[in-house]
């Protein structure tokens, strides 16, 4: 996927225009995504965005009101147009698996391959997730990581050209998860299919993906790599929705945004404007430098690895810092604090958000 | 920390969309004209019933105007609400005594009082008439040739309420299953006794569960046809039937059919306002625990004696009068070879209305589950239509559409299977909508998205797994089908008896050991649901 479209050859997924609404409620609002071959892509979004929506609307389960559909290069949903599911090659792996729970998992496979079964096309299938052992197993025996993993075997059995994936790890439990999202990555680049899924778990979809989609209210807020996304949010609801953030206002002068916390290079804003930096970029430190500035330590949260400090800046504002486990910081420190690492700078009117952040 | 501009919670999708039960578009075509045949023969009876009535406009009117109708309005109305009264008097204290004391026995009892619902009510008030009737069992037993009448209305109030009552002790019974006891606990640290917890905490909360139980039971009533008749009370149903065989003045029996529907509209009507209150009530959830069971200390004499009481006259009775006159018969003059006849044709004739009411439940069913919307709910509703439809009235209903309209299906099987099919319909369609609800449609999606055509995953997916609601709901047709009775007495072809009409017409004519083995074959046959339902549970 790109977000300049400056890929080469024909994208495994492009939609242009998409709308869907139910009733007055617009779940889908003019969507356009493109999604590059043999990629895995993200959409991430809070619950409700219309991320779930856009992923039936790509099966083939719904029916857009407007926009099209082209999955490698042939219209798949337009004007006159709309090829029905199971036309579509695209294949779906769904939050609640729904597996077939009248068939044993061999059956569930087979039923995917229609009349190309044969044992050997199914053990095959299964080997690929590591399933082999299981095959006359039944589905409601087996465990949740299991069930995943039957359910990415079916829908990669008819060889699709897609696969979509509604909330894949939503339903495991956190050790479980982890290890699944490796596997799952693993065993989607071996096949070398395209991907897409959808998730609301901002460190699921930069950890897992190549490109990140961020959705809100229907329409794709930003689209780029993970690191992109990140550290060069579009906007300040992009900022906050994909990690913590500290919002500054600002004043651009001579090509450096001035905040609080120091000087940052503005790009080409102008004017009053937001600096949006991560707390990993806030630098504490015990010796003053020439571009630091005085703050007190007011709290710390020990997390392990890391520690969250919260820091009172001069003018009474309190931005977070986190720093690694190590050394320990005590409330009352006096400290002096940098900006050091990426920071982000936007035009103050580009988020139509009026009122000053709440965080003092 | 995080501010969203508020059109972003206004743009969230409801609860309702995200769950999904529904796809989204429309139906099929054959789908829906499949839906729509269904709905349409469902819609006839009453439907042509209005028909006759508007032909003969004046007649009709001049028939619900007469001075006798009054009288029947009344005597029908007065039986429903003491038939209710009495079968809460007996339901309510039955249920608390079984769930919330230390009453001996209390699972058995529980379990023995609610098997009367089995009983049929012309079987029950066969079994009144020939234990307590002029030349009864007891007359035999006590070795004097007349006993006082009990037909009529001490009769058929009898009948009713000793083979209705379970209708209110289920609920109620769920309903104190279901109390939170902190409740009541509550109430009597405040310093109040038992019997005052009981009137001010415990029985305002069962409220609803009595008043959806009476409600039924006042349907039950209201639309019964063989215990009144057997009774000789001249009820609607009667009154109908009689008008029916006088066939010079069938206008009559269409005009009593119509004020009939009307009043049954009037219970079911009752009956959706008391389940819309229903909700207030609920106790909140995660109070599992036991509730407190007071003692009976004294009183459990005279309370296991209240559970022997209506047992024996709701059981043990009717089983022992059926055993009795199954004895007497074994040694009479009953004709065996007419009984299996009967229950041959009884099986034959609920088998085909069980596969047909499941074939039309179907469609019925995946439209309101699968394409939510107007059009399917409207359907669906209009299939629920039997449920408000006393026997008595479609068969009438379909006497005159056989006799005007469609000549040569009249007096065959088929018109029969049609009534019944149009009664027992919303059994299935509940059944089978019930099973279809747990068959996630994204299963259906998944076989989707691998290649099957929708046609395809209706036969590999959705059939096989609600093949056995489907299967439980042509069963629960088939047990009730069985049963029934005044459908069969009108619209049964000339010569084709079964095990309801043969009960009847023996009954009838004082023939009690004639009715004594078909009605054990019915009772035994009417069991196996409740069976299963206890198993299940």
């Amino acid at each position: 996927m790109s977000a300049t479209g400056q890929n080469s050859g024909v994208s495994a997924i492009t939609c242009t225009g998409l709308a869907k609404s139910y009733g007055r409620v617009k779940a889908v609002d003019g969507l356009d995504l493109e999604v590059e071959r043999g990629s895995i892509a993200a959409l991430v979004g809070p619950s409700g965005c219309g991320k779930t929506t856009t992923l039936r609307l790509l099966a083939g389960f719904e029916r857009p009101d407007a926009g099209t559909i082209s999955a490698n290069g042939r219209v798949i949903v337009g004007v006159g147009t709309f090829v029905p599911p199971e036309h579509r090659r695209i294949g779906v792996v769904f939050q609640d698996y729904a597996l077939f729970p009248h068939l044993d998992v061999a059956g569930n496979i087979a039923y995917a391959l229609g009349r190309k079964a044969d044992k050997e096309r199914v053990a095959e299938v299964l080997r690929l997730v590591g399933l082999d052992e299981i095959t006359d197993r039944q589905v409601h025996e087996l465990s949740g990581g299991q069930q995943q993993r039957v359910a990415l075997a079916r829908a990669l059995a008819p060889s699709p050209d897609v696969v979509l994936l509604d909330e894949p790890f939503s339903n495991l439990d956190a050790s479980l998860r982890d290890r699944l999202r490796q596997e799952v990555s693993r065993i989607l680049r071996e096949t070398g299919v395209t991907a897409i899924f959808v998730t609301h778990d901002q460190e699921e979809a930069l950890s897992v993906a190549d490109t990140v989609a961020v959705m809100s209210e229907g329409r794709i807020e930003q689209i780029g790599s993970p690191e992109e996304v990140y550290s060069r949010p579009s906007n300040r609801w992009v900022a906050e929705f994909i990690g913590e953030i500290e919002v500054l206002s600002g004043q651009v002068r001579e090509g450096r945004a001035e905040c609080e916390l120091g000087s940052v290079p503005a790009g080409d804003a102008v004017g009053d404007v937001d600096v949006l930096i991560r707390p990993e970029s806030i630098a504490v430190s015990v010796q003053a430098s020439r571009r630091s500035v005085p703050a007190e330590v007011v709290s710390r949260r020990f997390f392990g690895h890391d520690q969250l400090l919260a820091l009172r800046l001069g003018s009474g504002r309190v931005v977070r810092s986190r720093q690694l486990g190590f050394p320990t910081w005590h409330a009352g420190d006096r400290v002096h604090v940098t900006i050091d690492g990426p920071a982000d700078v936007t035009s103050a009117a580009s988020n139509g958000e009026a009122a000053p952040s709440s965080v003092n | 920390m995080r501010r969203l501009a508020p059109s972003r919670s206004a743009g969230r999708l409801p609860a309702a969309l995200l769950a999904r039960n529904s796809l989204p578009g429309t139906a099929p075509v054959g789908l829906r004209i499949a839906g729509l045949l269904v709905a349409g023969a469902a819609i006839l009876p009453l439907a042509y019933l209005v028909i006759v009535i508007a032909g003969s406009a004046s007649e009709a009117w001049d028939a619900i105007w007469r001075d006798r109708t009054a009288a029947l309005v009344a005597r029908s109305v007065g039986l429903t609400a003491a038939v209710t009264l009495s079968a809460i008097a007996i339901a309510v204290p039955a249920a608390w005594l079984t769930v919330r004391t230390d009453l001996p026995f209390r699972r058995a009892w529980a379990a023995v009082l609610a098997l009367p619902l089995v009983i049929p009510s012309y079987i029950g008030a066969y079994a009144i008439i020939s234990a307590l009737g002029p030349r009864g069992f007891a007359a035999d037993l006590l070795g004097v040739t007349e006993l006082p009448s009990i037909s009529g209305f001490p009769g058929a109030w009898l009948a009713l309420t000793l083979f209705t009552y379970p209708y209110v002790l289920l609920p109620v019974r769920a309903s104190l299953r279901r109390l939170d006891p902190q409740i009541e606990e509550a109430a009597l640290g405040m310093g109040r006794t038992p019997v005052e917890v009981f009137r001010t905490v415990v029985l305002p909360q069962l409220r609803p569960a009595i008043g959806a139980g009476a409600l039924l039971v006042a349907m039950y009533v209201m639309s019964d046809f063989g215990a009144v008749s057997i009774m000789r009370f001249d009820s609607f149903t009667t009154s109908i039937y009689t008008s029916y065989q006088a066939s010079f003045d069938r206008t009559s029996a269409a005009a009593l059919s119509a004020l009939l529907v009307a009043l049954m509209f009037v219970i079911l009507w009752l009956e959706s306002r008391s389940r819309s209150t229903e909700a207030l009530y609920r106790s909140t959830p995660g109070s599992q625990r036991q509730a407190l069971r007071i003692p009976l200390k004294r009183w459990r004499v005279p309370a296991t004696a209240f559970c022997g009481l209506v047992a024996s006259f709701s059981l043990v009775l009717p089983v022992a009068v059926l055993v009795y006159w199954s004895g007497q018969s074994v040694a009479g003059d009953v004709d065996f070879g007419e009984i299996g006849s009967a229950a041959a044709n009884s099986l034959l004739a609920s088998g085909i209305c069980a596969v047909v009411a499941g074939i039309c439940a179907v469609p019925v069913a995946v439209l309101s589950v699968r394409y939510k919307g107007r059009f399917s709910s409207g359907i669906e509703r209009l299939t629920y239509i039997g449920h408000a439809l006393p026997g008595i009235v479609v068969a009438l209903a379909l006497v005159f559409f056989g006799t005007r309209v469609v000549i040569e299906l009249y007096q065959t099987l088929g018109m029969l299977i049609f009534a019944w099919v149009v009664l027992f319909l919303p059994l299935a369609v509940g059944v089978v909508r019930a099973s279809l609800l747990q068959v996630s449609p994204r299963i259906e999606d998944a076989a989707r998205s691998v290649g099957r055509t929708r046609s395809n995953v209706m036969r590999t997916v959705t059939v096989p797994l609600m093949a056995s609601g489907l299967l439980a709901g042509c069963a629960l047709v088939f047990l009730t089908a069985i049963k029934e009775l005044p459908a069969t007495l009108i619209l049964g072809p000339t010569g084709f008896e079964t095990l309801a009409t043969e009960i009847w017409s023996a009954t009838g004519s004082g023939f009690f050991e004639g009715a004594a083995i078909p009605a054990l074959i019915l009772l035994a046959v009417s069991a196996v649901p409740l069976y299963l339902l206890t198993v299940s549970e």
